[in-house]
């Protein structure tokens, strides 16, 4: 499930409505994975998992060009025997020198030799071929000479069981192998190619070890280059190149000299893509950033969907959208797409296209779109388009937070007190509740009008209360959480909604939780599922006006719809809603 | 022999317009008479007229054998006077043919039995002079509003000289016993007590359309088949259903009409079974057993009592502060101004205190049928708003002709 809110640090009317269908599907036996744009660790998401899109690695793959090798082979003329060597032409590999387990053999060596850049980077030679090495004095020269008299007389006792193994270290430029490959071509030298199970290294290396007593006679062995190749490169276990100096000719019926052809080959070998992991940076708010939090959210539900396990993605408003869609390709899941609002409903007839175009995105690539009132359905069909049969109603409720009893709050006013609580944009009426105040101070002077909340029409509503003479008889409170919010409510003899556009509306549930009246507009979707409120179009400030006064006036109104709507709103729980959201889950996911 | 009892309610009520808060004081407009007049119109259209035909006829084929009885409130007997007269001569020319009776009730269609007995008994009265006037005959048996009745009622029904009366048969006061017996009030020996039967009445008036019903489509054969079921030492099977039943509330598309055409033929069929009227079965039966009634039982809901329209607080509300104004509207007529007081009386019709009902969940959906507002809120709103302005008018009148308007309210309270 993917929302951009989750209570308790974002909880607005999207927050609050996750957090209720999340707690009832869990109760439902529906396992909930919830990804939310930044996770502080304390959501309440009880047995659901909340994840932070921040805490996700995102990999980074960079596809990277095939790798060249060059490779070379050799081949003795007039024998069925050949040598294959294949040279890494670009990076990568092991570049793990390989050392002698044994340092009586530590003669020659197996090692990794290094060219410029665009040559031949890496070759894994053993060459036997002199007692020299950098560092070497007079005395450590002798030794070796010792050493190597004696290795010798080893292998000639040996000749008889098999093949000798001998390894020794040596940096070699690539002039040095040239000259062995020369030397190779020259003819008159000894290869020994044990088998390939006698490979006394790693599994990368693949074990051709020559041996040759003589000094200049260089041994060319293949290997592998790449550090995941199991087999050897080698095509032919064995190349013997007679010589008549040594005793240790693998064939002892090979002629004495024979000529070897030579050449070397490039292949290009498929390389996979080069992968980082990184953790991707979020606000977690509406900021500057939106969009960009947007994408980001987005590659980290992508690369989240690619390794866990889930039946449906269900994504809430436009924000989740590129991320509900990446998920959905990535894993061939379907889309549920949730709108709780509307850029239609933000903006009207000047929406911000590019939330639109994210909108409309996801009503196309959704398979089940899940609108909040058959109100917003109805704009999803009027102006977005959308096919009916992918139309699913599905209302909001209270969660248990907001269903909680009411704290006997204290009147401290005699006057009564009509209250509009909410953003204060133009979605939400503040200048229709403004007018008709005007229509109900004419007639009760003594009546208190409250604006609480913030928005970008505060100014402007503030202004308009001076214009309309409502200077005196308005309070703006400013934003108001938490406790202060109840008590705002508990002061309140009816709360306003006059709503321009509401998809849903949770704030007239919560004032009917908590004991006080409510006028709703017919322009929002909680008017559809409330019984116990008044109803009036948004635009109709007379009618507005005259409810207000009806309640104010006739306390078996007030108290009707106090008692009735206090039962109404605590039955309104999220539990049907969640039976409906499984529904459409297992209608898309095909399981029972 | 089994009494097959069919009785029709012909009511209209004068719906208020939506008088706002800022009315007060500036309108004394209180109906909504372009509502009113388009809706008795429509009716009188589609039901009246055209089932009256129906009925003629029938009375007329049976020779007689097809009886029926109306009651028809006194707000809609004035609504027909002034919008829809043929519909009232259709009913004055059914009630000449004999077969068809004319019940009494209150002449507002109101609930005043239950708050003051003095102002039921004008409205009783003030009904049967009318039903006297109109169609001939001063009526012997009475129906109170909504088959609202217990002892008192009726106590005072008899009194008022009518000698058989209809009622709900309701589980509750019924328990084992049957409503196809004739009873007597308790109380009231003399008065004979006629009992709905509600499943044959219900498939009729809620089911007949009914496509998921399992009898749909019902057929006047089938429907008399289960009317003969009824044990011969049964006295009566007693039909009571709205008139707007036929063509109103089910349409003459769903075959309403034809099904009535072809029942009382089916009923007849059997031999065992007749058509009388209730004044009929009063007259000529006696009644078995006493009915004991002590709480207010009516045909409406599930829980078939008076909190349909008493059930919330906005409806007491809304009731008491209409009677609250009666000895103002007393001392008006007293003194010779009768217009307050017809004015008042539409108001205690009793839809207006149904469309405040907020039994949601089982039977709200039925209220909500039938109202003209939104919601019982907008209903209450509307009957307050009519009532301050009235009680405002009222009293400033009855302080300008002298008359004692400050008294207490004298009605009795039950």
């Amino acid at each position: 499930m993917l929302g951009w809110e989750f209570p308790p640090h974002i909880s607005g009317g999207l927050g609050t409505a996750c957090h209720g269908i999340v707690q009832a599907l869990s109760r439902a036996d529906v396992d909930v994975l919830f990804v939310i744009p930044r996770a502080r660790g304390d959501e309440d998401a009880g047995r659901a998992r909340v994840l932070g899109a921040n805490q996700i690695p995102v990999e980074e793959r960079t596809p990277l060009a095939p790798r060249r090798v060059r490779r070379l082979h050799a081949e003795i003329v007039d024998r069925d025997e050949s040598i294959e060597v294949e040279v890494d032409l670009a990076e990568g590999g092991s570049t793990e020198p390989m050392s002698s387990a044994d340092p009586e053999f530590d003669v020659g060596a197996t090692e990794v030799v290094h060219f410029g850049r665009d040559e031949v980077r890496r070759v894994e030679t053993r060459a036997i071929d002199s007692l020299l090495s950098p560092y070497l004095d007079a005395r450590g020269y002798r030794e070796r000479l010792l050493a190597a008299a004696r290795l010798e007389r080893r292998t000639a006792a040996r000749a008889s069981g098999g093949p000798t193994w001998s390894a020794g270290a040596m940096r070699q430029g690539s002039g040095e192998v040239r000259a062995a490959i020369d030397g190779l071509a020259a003819g008159p030298r000894v290869f020994v190619h044990p088998p390939a199970s006698n490979a006394r290294s790693s599994p990368s290396s693949s074990s051709d070890v020559g041996t040759a007593n003589s000094t200049t006679a260089t041994v060319v062995s293949s290997t592998a280059v790449s550090s995941t190749a199991a087999s050897p490169t080698v095509t032919k276990p064995t190349v013997t190149k007679p010589t008549a100096a040594s005793p240790t000719v693998a064939s002892p019926t090979a002629p004495a000299h024979q000529s070897v052809r030579m050449w070397i080959e490039e292949a290009d070998v498929p390389v996979p893509d080069h992968v980082t992991k990184r953790l991707l940076d979020f606000s977690g708010s509406y900021g500057g950033d939106l969009f960009g939090e947007v994408a980001r959210y987005a590659l980290a539900v992508e690369s989240l969907a690619r390794r866990e396990s889930f039946d449906v993605i269900h994504a809430h408003d436009w924000m989740a959208v590129p991320a509900g869609v990446a998920a959905k390709r990535a894993s061939g899941k379907k889309l549920v797409f949730h709108v709780h609002a509307l850029e239609h409903d933000r903006s009207g007839d000047r929406p911000n296209e590019r939330v639109r175009g994210i909108e409309q995105l996801g009503l196309d690539e959704a398979d089940i779109v899940v609108c909040v009132s058959h109100y917003t359905k109805g704009i999803l069909k009027r102006h977005y388009r959308v096919d009916d049969s992918k139309l699913r109603v599905v209302h909001n409720a209270l969660t248990q937070r907001e269903r909680r009893e009411q704290v006997h709050a204290v009147k401290p006013l005699d006057e009564p007190i009509v209250l509009f609580l909410g953003r204060i944009t133009a979605q939400k009426g503040p200048e229709y509740f403004l007018e008709a105040a005007v229509r109900v101070a004419r007639v009760r002077p003594d009546v208190k009008f409250v604006v609480a909340g913030s928005g970008d029409r505060l100014g402007s509503t503030i202004e308009l209360a001076a214009k309309l003479g409502l200077a005196r008889n308005t309070h703006f409170t400013g934003f108001l959480a938490g406790a202060d919010v109840e008590r705002m409510y508990a002061m309140a003899d009816v709360y306003v909604m006059p709503s321009v556009s509401e998809p849903f509306g949770i704030a007239p549930l919560e004032a009917m939780a908590l004991d006080v009246p409510v006028i709703v507009s017919r322009q929002s979707g909680v008017s559809e599922v409330l019984r116990s409120a008044l109803k009036v179009d948004y635009w109709d400030v007379q009618g507005i006006a005259e409810k207000i006064l009806a309640v104010l006036a006739y306390p078996e109104l007030s108290r009707t719809l106090q008692d009735e709507g206090k039962v109404e709103a605590l039955a309104m729980r999220w539990d049907a809603p969640a039976a409906k959201l499984k529904d459409a889950y297992t209608s898309l996911a095909g399981v029972p | 022999m089994t009494d097959v009892v069919v009785y029709f309610q012909v009511h209209q009520p004068f719906r208020l317009r939506r008088y706002t808060f800022f009315d007060i004081g500036t309108s004394e407009a209180y109906f909504d008479d372009g509502e009113n007049e388009r809706i008795v119109r429509r009716v009188a259209e589609r039901c009246y007229v055209p089932m009256n035909k129906l009925v003629r006829r029938l009375i007329e084929s049976h020779d007689g054998a097809f009886r029926v009885a109306y009651s028809i409130s006194g707000t809609a007997l004035e609504q027909m006077e002034r919008w829809a007269p043929e519909a009232l001569a259709s009913f004055q020319d059914l009630a000449r043919t004999g077969c068809v009776e004319i019940l009494g009730e209150t002449s507002h269609h109101s609930l005043c039995a239950l708050s003051d007995l003095d102002e039921f008994r004008d409205q009783v009265r003030a009904q049967a002079d009318r039903v006297e006037n109109l169609f001939g005959r001063r009526p012997v048996t009475f129906r109170n509003t909504e088959l609202v009745i217990d002892e008192r009622i009726a106590a005072v029904a008899h009194e008022l000289g009518f000698t058989a009366m209809l009622g709900e048969g309701a589980d509750h006061l019924l328990g084992w016993r049957s409503a196809h017996h004739l009873y007597w009030p308790r109380g009231t020996p003399a008065m004979r007590l006629l009992l709905r039967d509600y499943l044959r009445s219900d498939d009729i008036a809620f089911r007949f359309s009914n496509r998921t019903w399992e009898e749909w489509p019902l057929s006047a054969e089938r429907f008399a088949k289960w009317i003969h079921e009824a044990p011969a030492d049964h006295a009566c099977v007693n039909l009571f259903m709205d008139y707007e039943t036929f063509g109103e509330h089910q349409w003459e598309e769903t075959g309403i009409f034809r099904f009535f055409e072809g029942m009382p033929a089916a009923i007849l069929a059997h031999e065992r079974f007749r058509f009388r009227t209730p004044g009929e079965v009063a007259a000529e039966r006696e009644p078995t057993i006493e009915m004991s009634i002590p709480r207010p039982v009516s045909w409406a809901d599930a829980e078939r009592d008076v909190t349909a329209w008493l059930g919330n607080p906005m409806q007491r509300a809304a009731n008491e502060a209409l009677f609250a104004l009666l000895p103002a509207v007393r001392a008006l007529t007293a003194a010779g101004d009768t217009a307050p007081r017809e004015t008042w009386r539409k108001l205690s019709t009793s839809d207006h205190l149904y469309y405040m009902c907020t039994k949601w969940f089982s039977d709200g959906d039925v209220h909500k049928y039938f109202s003209p507002y939104a919601t019982p809120h907008d209903a209450f709103i509307a009957f307050m708003n009519v009532v301050d302005d009235f009680g405002r008018r009222a009293k400033r009148a009855a302080a300008a002709i002298g008359a004692a308007s400050t008294t207490s309210p004298t009605h009795e309270a039950t």
